[in-house]
């Protein structure tokens, strides 16, 4: 995973009350996560923005998709996280790997 | 101008019958054969006899499938019913094995859940608004 790509989707506050959302419940279908941004945060965002949003949190691996029958769930992935807060809070003695400017 | 009557779209219709009124509980208003195999089935609310009727439409047109398919996927109800208590009649209904897709959602003073009509469409509960 790119770090530059976990920054960027992080760098959105839209994208960070997702995250927060999943926190509270993993297991969302889009439909769940847009009224909870519509009715919980007045964030007046139509489905394909939500839509465009999830793709770029799939992307950094801080959401992922699951096919469940005919439902697609979207689910929280914190792995990405850790590894990043890691860099800082406990470096790798060696110093930073080379892939993370 | 008033609404007296809506449909959805169901892949079987005594399916659908059984569904509509054994678990939801809704009443059957009118039955009536059309072509050789389809019915104009309608099914009414116990407490509004004469209110709006819902049709449970065959779903054999070709652009009923991938319409379906998508709102399925997404998580899109296709209609939404008013109940008292929507934690209540998400226990009742999960105690009849219904598959629920979003669990009971309160947002200020609404709640709601959607759950899967095994016909092809979910469907949205909510609170009457107050």
């Amino acid at each position: 995973m790119v770090a530059d790509d976990l920054f960027k989707a992080l760098a959105d506050p839209t994208r960070r009350t997702i995250l927060d959302e999943l926190t509270q419940k993993s297991g969302q279908t889009l439909f769940e996560i847009c009224a909870r941004l519509s009715m919980k945060h007045q964030l007046g965002i139509s489905r394909q923005g939500v839509s465009q949003h999830l793709a770029v949190l799939e992307a950094a691996g801080l959401v992922e998709t699951r096919r469940e029958g005919r439902y697609k769930f979207h689910d929280l992935n914190t792995a990405p996280l850790r590894r990043i807060a890691d860099r800082w809070l406990a470096p790798h003695p060696s110093g930073p790997e080379e892939n993370t400017p | 101008m008033k609404i007296h009557l809506t449909s959805v779209f169901v892949d079987d219709q005594a399916k659908a019958e059984r569904f509509y009124t054994e678990i939801l509980g809704f009443v059957k208003k009118h039955d009536v054969p059309l072509g050789e195999t389809d019915r104009w089935l309608t099914v009414v609310s116990p407490d509004e006899l004469d209110g709006t009727e819902l049709l449970l439409e065959p779903a054999g047109h070709p652009a009923v499938k991938p319409y379906r398919d998508a709102l399925v996927q997404d998580g899109i109800p296709v209609a939404q019913f008013a109940v008292d208590d929507v934690r209540a009649e998400f226990e009742r209904l999960i105690a009849l094995g219904v598959r629920f897709t979003q669990e009971p959602l309160e947002m200020g003073p609404v709640t709601t859940a959607v759950f899967d009509d095994t016909c092809g469409n979910l469907i949205q509960i909510a609170t009457k608004p107050q």
